[in-house]
């Protein structure tokens, strides 16, 4: 393992309560090689940029909130796509595992390697994206693998980690019965505790403003509760 | 014995007025479930739809029913009244109609006066003839107060002063009244008087004697009070319904006395349920008809009104009594005094619909049974109608049987009272410490003249420096003026029935506050920090700053700017120790502001974190606006740095979340919060007001006030009806940082 390894952070949020199992302290990691067209963090995609912290840094950081976290709550990595920064994360979530603190990583999945597999030693929850329901999707939308994602699934089921999908539903894009019943088709050999489906929400529409980016989905109307409640029905 | 005590284990009770024994060896832990609750009966709906209809009228009037200025309150000053006579169970009004108000001109006849003229009455001639005869507490300090006192008063270094109506923050223990019935509370209290009449006499011991004189004839009206309702309260409550019925007429009896500023209701909630689970064991009352006297009562503790003045209404903003009940915590034997009826008490917000009163307070402890955390968790959740606040910090100080008066002080309940203060304005301290003793806004000479920075950019060491100058200044004439009130307020104004419902041998505290302590530690950080440049008027004042460069901001967990607020607070604090108190009262500082941070911002100019003249502090103890950007826990972490040793009277945090950031699902959202208060109570924080909602919500209230009658949110250690804050409340309250997803 490399020494002074260093992560590359976007920011930190003191209190996540909707992104892993109780209360969490967030750690949004800088870059992502995904292009999601509902991208909601897009001022992390940048490989460039963030600030450099050592992973004692960050879990001394951490620590500062366990009285928060109870019995369930803990440190949760999102992003950015943190498995683009897999060592830093492996050596920050071994720490933390040290401490006893429970760990959480919000991933869309890369291709599993050795470094993966050690980030996976200490994680003990996946919260994994499915965007779309086929390669050819993943590739036309996110750039990114399907496959890829599903092979990085398995190797969670390998190892024991409590694995949660989560899927953003989006309006005239992946909210019909068939796209969900599609993802849970995938899904079938993989061990899972639930599939949450999140609706498409337009809060970021500020970031893109700051940045100047065009939000591609500016024009598709937000996600509804009667509809996630309704696609629940299918799972 | 009396046989209303049958079924009571026996104890030192019996043979002294010792209610916390009495709850000790009679009550019944309760670790289950709301399961068991019922909702409100045909009977309380209609009623509560009648009173609901009066509260409507009553604000269609410009927030005032009706006033009887013919009447000076008391006891026994009005016919016993009714909202509806054949329908009330828990009856007594302060007045002869509901929501009708009473004046009390004994904290002083002006107040009254203008009270009166601002809702369109007049002061009956009858009224300003009886007062031409007496002085009233505000004539009595007024006639003592010094040249720095009455300075430091209109400039606003000082603020909220009771020296103009009743100080409250006294909570009589109203419980004595159903457990001991009043005949034997005289009894004592005669026997307390005899015993210092017969020895040689100081002039403390007069003072006293002449007190417990008072005490005694307002028990006696007491009891006339009662009976012109058709009860005798001479002996003690014999049932669940009586022992509503008394309790709440003890406390009906201060209300008609005292227009205090808090009239804190105690610690009663867990007492009552020994007599509800007497009556349910032996089939006296059901379930039903249990939470029917809570409900009647709750629905008459929302009737209590004071007359006030729209000025006092823009510092204590939404017509607050601060009936403050504290419910829950644990005994000193590690048992929970969670009962079941601390699951009724909370119920009325659902049986009866959100309010503002009473001012539901739970004592938290990391111990409390689950099921009751997660159902106050709820109640948060679906109504922003409750404050939390830490039994584990206040136990070992006080014990397992206080309660909180106002919004956040502590105290001994029949045991312990407090002269209540206001608060001093620290920012102003800085910028007059700055300006050699001037108002930073009219240049006017406050302080008497001593140094002032002459330079052109402030230097931390320097300015520190300057403060700890004109700190004993401020210092001492906050105690000199608190000691003229509480003096006075004493002699004019005494609280009779209140202290006649105390140990005669009481703990004094006297309780001062600060405001504007996140500008204060901002601006010194700017100054360490940042580089800050002073700009002068051409009389040499000093009247606003630049900023060059970053600062570390309170409220972000980073010490930098939350140790520069913990050492102020503490500087203050041993500052006010070294000025003696009235009546040998122990000092403690409280960090609250009610909704005065509105006004204290609009009496402080620029400061040198980059606020701008007039704009409002942040309330209590929080982070300023908008200005904690490290998420809702980094916020809290600061706060609980605060120590509460040396700030006994309370540190008030208000905290305002977006649902949907709080957990994904109802039960995520109630076991999240749960987690968050233990997270900052377990830093020995000591005190968090919830709110779930969002911005838009409120935002959709101002321009739809229709949509949301009995919208309840929880601002500076109270809660208050959205609509009865004045336009720059509401707006303040809308631009507070709302902890949101990232």
């Amino acid at each position: 393992m490399q020494k002074n390894i260093k992560g590359f952070i976007h920011s930190f949020n003191s209190l996540g309560a909707v992104d892993g199992p109780g209360i969490r302290y967030i750690v949004f990691m800088q870059g992502c090689p995904y292009r999601c067209p509902y991208c909601h963090n897009p001022d992390t995609r940048a490989f460039s940029g963030g600030i450099p912290y050592s992973p004692i840094d960050v879990v001394e950081k951490a620590v500062k909130y366990r009285s928060y976290f109870g019995e369930t709550g803990g440190v949760t990595v999102s992003g950015g796509e943190p498995l683009c920064q897999g060592e830093f994360v492996a050596e920050l979530f071994k720490l933390l595992h040290n401490r006893g603190i429970n760990t959480c990583l919000d991933t869309a999945g890369v291709k599993p390697d050795n470094v993966i597999a050690r980030v996976l030693d200490h994680t003990d929850t996946v919260l994994c994206d499915i965007k779309f329901p086929t390669e050819e999707m993943y590739l036309k939308r996110v750039g990114g693998s399907l496959n890829s994602t599903l092979e990085f699934l398995r190797l969670c089921n390998e190892k024991g980690v409590k694995v949660i999908i989560r899927h953003v539903v989006v309006p005239g894009m992946t909210d019909s019965e068939e796209s969900i019943l599609a993802i849970k088709e995938l899904l079938r050999d993989i061990e899972y505790e639930r599939i949450e489906l999140l609706p498409f929400r337009k809060l970021c529409q500020q970031k893109y403003d700051k940045l100047g980016m065009e939000f591609p989905l500016k024009d598709t109307p937000e996600c509804t509760k009667a509809t996630i409640s309704n696609l629940n029905k299918l799972l | 014995m009396f046989e209303q005590w049958n079924g009571f284990v026996t104890g030192k009770w019996q043979d002294e007025i010792n209610v916390r024994d009495f709850i000790q060896l009679n009550y019944t832990p309760y670790e289950g479930d709301e399961s068991f609750l019922c909702g409100p009966t045909e009977r309380t709906k209609a009623l509560n739809e009648k009173f609901e209809a009066r509260l409507a009228t009553e604000l269609s009037r410009g927030g005032v029913y009706s006033i009887d200025t013919e009447t000076v309150t008391g006891l026994t000053a009005f016919a016993p009244g009714y909202l509806d006579k054949d329908n009330e169970i828990i009856v007594g009004l302060q007045t002869d109609k509901a929501l009708r108000r009473a004046v009390n001109p004994f904290g002083g006849l002006n107040m009254t006066r203008k009270a009166c003229e601002a809702y369109g009455y007049h002061l009956s001639h009858k009224v300003e003839n009886e007062f031409q005869y007496r002085t009233t507490h505000n004539d009595g300090v007024f006639s003592v107060y010094s040249k720095d006192i009455r300075k430091a008063r209109h400039t606003g270094i000082i603020t909220g002063l009771p020296d103009a109506y009743g100080r409250g923050r006294i909570i009589g223990d109203y419980r004595r009244v159903a457990l001991y019935g009043v005949d034997r509370l005289i009894a004592e209290k005669m026997k307390d008087k005899n015993a210092i009449a017969d020895a040689d006499v100081s002039q403390d011991d007069i003072r006293n004697i002449e007190e417990l004189y008072w005490q005694l004839k307002s028990l006696n009206e007491l009891k006339e009070m009662a009976s012109s309702y058709g009860y005798d309260i001479s002996e003690p409550a014999k049932d669940s319904k009586e022992a509503v019925q008394w309790l709440y007429f003890g406390y009906l009896g201060a209300i008609k006395e005292q227009n205090g500023a808090a009239m804190s209701l105690g610690r009663t909630s867990t007492f009552l349920d020994i007599y509800f689970e007497r009556d349910l064991k032996n089939g006296v009352y059901t379930e039903s008809e249990i939470q029917e006297f809570i409900d009647d009562f709750v629905m008459k503790l929302r009737m209590a009104r004071h007359l006030r003045t729209p000025e006092y209404n823009d510092l204590f903003a939404g017509d607050p009594m601060w009936i403050t009940e504290s419910i829950g915590g644990m005994g000193e034997d590690g048992r929970t005094l969670v009962t079941k009826n601390s699951f009724r008490i909370l119920n009325t917000l659902y049986n009866l619909n959100p309010s503002a009163e009473p001012n539901l307070t739970v004592l938290w402890s990391q111990r409390l049974p689950k099921c009751f955390k997660r159902f106050a968790a709820k109640v948060s959740c679906d109504t922003d109608s409750i404050q939390y606040e830490n039994d584990d910090v206040m136990r070992p100080i006080y014990g397992d049987d206080y309660a909180i008066a106002c919004c956040v002080s502590a105290m001994r309940v029949g045991k312990d009272m407090q002269f209540f203060g206001a608060r001093a304005n620290l920012v102003k301290l800085l910028l007059m410490s700055l300006n050699g003793g001037r108002d930073e806004k009219s240049g006017e000479q406050v302080a008497p003249a001593g140094n002032r920075f002459d330079g052109e950019y402030l230097d931390y060491d320097t300015v520190l420096k300057l403060m700890d100058e004109y700190r004993p200044w401020l210092a001492k004439t906050y105690v000199k003026a608190m000691n003229m009130i509480h003096f006075m307020h004493d002699k004019y104004a005494y609280e009779k029935i209140q202290m006649a419902l105390h140990d005669t041998t009481v703990h004094r505290y006297m309780a001062f506050g600060i405001a504007g302590l996140s500008v204060l530690a901002d601006s010194l950080s700017a100054i360490k920090h940042a580089k800050v440049k002073v700009v002068r008027d051409e009389t040499g004042l000093i009247t606003d700053y630049e900023v060059e460069g970053e600062f570390p901001k309170y409220g972000n967990d980073d010490d930098r700017a939350d140790l520069i607020a913990k050492e102020q607070v503490e500087k203050f604090y041993n500052e006010l120790k070294k000025i003696p108190t009235y009546r040998d009262a122990e000092h403690t500082l409280s960090i609250l502001t009610i909704t005065s941070n509105v006004v204290y911002g609009k009496k402080t100019g620029n400061t040198p974190d980059g606020r701008r003249l007039g704009e409002p502090f942040a309330p209590g103890a929080n982070p300023m606006h908008g200005r904690d950007c490290c998420g809702a826990l980094a916020s809290l972490n600061s706060v609980a740095k605060l120590s509460y040793d040396v700030c006994k009277d309370g540190i008030s945090n208000t905290f305002c979340i977006v649902p949907s950031a709080l957990g994904n699902s109802d039960e995520d959202r109630y076991a999240n919060l749960c987690s968050i208060i233990d997270g900052y109570f377990g830093q020995k924080a000591q005190h968090i007001n919830v709110n779930v909602f969002h911005r838009e919500m409120l935002l959709d209230a101002v321009a739809h006030p229709e949509k949301y009658p009995n919208l309840t949110i929880r601002v500076s250690g109270y809660a208050v009806n959205f609509h009865k804050l004045s336009k720059a409340q509401q707006d303040e309250v809308i631009a507070r940082t709302f902890h949101n997803e990232m």
